[in-house]
């Protein structure tokens, strides 16, 4: 639990008259297991995009292990380790769970023309060797999901996608990933299930780091290890979950005053 | 696992042999029948014929057997495509329209990868193919280079003037990319019309092809019979459009087959697992514009004459009217799409005149009967478990 992993100062994120993040500094240790928590449009989405290289920021720096990424390209970002899972469900439901997953190991295989077109060989041994790793990841999460690695992702329930999307995360070998919502449109009991596997097999990723948006406090409570707390863009709190639930600025934020 | 092995082996090669040669009839008859009512009657077989087909599942097992025997598969195109020859071996025209629709399959393909594959809305592929039956005129009269050497400049010329419209379609999306490229297609013939040294409207004249002593231009003696000489080229469009296909085929089936579907669906998912949008969209591009190219250096030498009012917005439009017709992304769409196309209009001389009414009326059926086009394409599997 040693060494910062990633380090954000003074985050400025402006969409016209609105500050969607308003000088926020944030720390991800190495190993750790972080719950980001806030109102709705407190800014933890935006903040995922700009750490994500999707949005361009106003102000504000962010390091990755040593690296400044704060100007990179979401590729440059994901090459350096960093992996994010998205609100609303984004799989290409028409294209197989093989297709979607490989995604995540675009950095893993060889994309050159020669490769793919040419040497059909070399391409199909990586080939069998990426579904192969594919469905041991997959396997972890549910065995019967790993023999439907060749099905549509639009076959699959709303839990196994959820599954497919965190497996395409984790396919790239990441060394931070990013979890948006990983309970939105399932039961608490799914989200659970899901929580565990990745928990289960976060030391098989070389104690990975995990930052989970979410709503659903139970989880927040059980699973993380810290907690950050935004409103308005800036963090009103941070600390273990018992000790942040019992803030009174929290509560207010989240209550209003009472 | 044993019943699987022994289902596959027990698929037969008979439909897909079947299905090849009712194809071979469909086309030779097609060229073939002058009289108009009995083309009539012949189409609405075929429509009937094939709706049929799809509707008792025959389609189905046409497909599956292709798949289990597609080495079966490949030679019997060819050999059907030689007995087909042999018997148009004599009417020129039906020779001509037929080189004519394997070299729009040929630009069907580029764009089916341009915007089936990548998304890449392309509304001036007619331009690309002037671009190359113009750079085949031009090298032509200046006796520079040999004759292959010519046609696959026509390629690299239609790559190199579409790289210049890169950047402002690496820069939009959707609806804008392809109102750039419609825009591209009416200066370029805006362009050619008024140029002198490309002739204005009245066009240049280009000679015929001669493949390394092989000269397209003089009828074939073969096995007794006469052969006219556009029989060359519709084995030289044979090749190129079967190699675009196999070219379609295994882009497809590969990684970077994946990264382009996946640049089509959603671009910020892409980018986020690291592709480089640019890089994929310009492969997309430049490979269509390639095929284009090539098809319109061939037509060129083929024609004998090119003008500005071959490659008009019109004809980008039929273009694209063919791969929306055939399946946006499914190449097995495009032969039958563009035989109808292109075919049809020359055979029915009642229609002429109407051809854009009517593959316009046509484009709005089929989307309205089967919005995925003609034959819809499928899902990628690999299949890993052989060699």
């Amino acid at each position: 639990m040693t060494g910062i992993l990633l380090e954000c100062r003074g985050l400025t994120m402006r969409f016209g008259g609105v500050l969607a993040l308003d000088g926020l500094d944030f720390t991800v240790n190495a190993g750790e297991v972080l719950g980001l928590i806030g109102p709705n449009g407190s800014g933890k989405t935006t903040f995922f995009n700009v750490v994500s290289g999707i949005y361009r920021l106003n102000a504000g720096t962010i390091h990755l292990e040593d690296s400044d990424i704060t100007h990179s390209s979401p590729g440059s970002i994901s090459a350096q380790g960093l992996a994010r899972t998205f609100q609303r469900s984004r799989l290409n439901l028409s294209l197989t769970v093989f297709d979607n997953v490989v995604l995540g190991a675009y950095r893993q295989v060889h994309s050159g023309l020669w490769h793919n077109i040419v040497r059909r060989r070399a391409f199909h041994d990586e080939a069998r060797r990426v579904a192969s790793e594919a469905r041991d990841l997959l396997a972890v999460f549910n065995v019967a999901l790993a023999d439907r690695l060749f099905d549509t992702a639009d076959s699959l329930g709303m839990i196994d996608r959820r599954r497919v999307e965190i497996c395409r995360a984790l396919i790239g070998h990441p060394k931070l990933v990013l979890l948006d919502e990983p309970s939105a449109g399932m039961t608490i009991d799914e989200t659970d299930a899901v929580m565990d596997e990745i928990l289960g097999i976060r030391k098989a990723f070389g104690d990975l780091s995990v930052v989970i948006v979410e709503h659903e406090m139970g989880l927040i409570q059980r699973v993380t290890d810290r907690c950050a707390v935004l409103n308005y863009g800036k963090k009103i709190a941070e600390g273990p979950y018992r000790e942040v639930s019992q803030d009174p600025v929290v509560r207010t934020a989240y209550l209003g005053h009472t | 696992m044993r019943s699987g092995s022994k289902a596959m082996r027990s698929i037969s090669a008979g439909p897909v042999l079947v299905a090849v040669i009712v194809c071979a009839v469909v086309v030779t008859t097609l060229v073939r029948i002058e009289d108009q009512k009995l083309l009539v009657v012949e189409l609405a077989a075929i429509v009937i014929a094939t709706l049929l087909a799809m509707k008792f599942g025959i389609a189905d097992k046409v497909e599956t057997s292709a798949r289990h025997h597609p080495w079966i598969g490949r030679a019997s195109i060819i050999v059907a495509t030689l007995a087909v020859l042999s018997v148009l071996r004599e009417d020129t025209f039906g020779l001509l329209m037929l080189a004519t629709v394997l070299l729009y399959v040929t630009t069907c393909i580029g764009v089916t990868i341009q915007m089936g594959y990548a998304g890449l809305t392309n509304f001036s592929a007619a331009a690309f193919v002037g671009t190359g039956a113009y750079t085949a005129a031009l090298l032509d009269a200046r006796h520079l280079l040999p004759d292959p050497l010519i046609l696959l400049s026509g390629g690299l010329v239609a790559v190199a003037i579409g790289s210049l419209l890169l950047l402002p379609v690496l820069r939009t999306r959707g609806h804008y990319a392809a109102l750039i490229t419609l825009a591209f297609g009416v200066m370029f013939n805006v362009f050619l019309d008024a140029s002198d040294s490309l002739g204005g409207p009245q066009g240049l004249k280009v000679g015929g092809i001669n493949l390394l002593g092989w000269d397209f231009s003089n009828d074939l003696h073969l096995f007794g019979y006469e052969f006219s000489f556009y029989v060359n080229y519709v084995l030289l469009a044979s090749v190129v459009a079967s190699l675009a296909m196999v070219l379609a085929a295994i882009l497809d089936k590969s990684w970077i087959g994946i990264w382009l579907d996946a640049v089509r669906l959603d671009e910020t998912t892409s980018a986020v697992f690291g592709l480089n949008i640019g890089r994929w969209k310009i492969l997309a591009f430049t490979i269509g514009n390639f095929l284009a190219g090539i098809s319109g250096a061939i037509y060129a030498k083929m024609a004998g004459f090119i003008a500005p009012n071959n490659f008009t917005l019109s004809d980008s439009l039929i273009i694209v009217s063919i791969v929306i017709l055939g399946g946006i992304g499914n190449r097995w769409g495009v032969p039958p799409a563009a035989l109808i196309v292109i075919l049809l209009p020359e055979k029915l001389q009642f229609i002429q005149e109407y051809r854009l009414l009517l593959y316009a009326a046509l484009v709005i059926g089929i989307l309205v009967a089967r919005p995925g086009g003609f034959l819809e394409r499928r899902t990628r599997r690999f299949d890993l478990a052989t060699t």
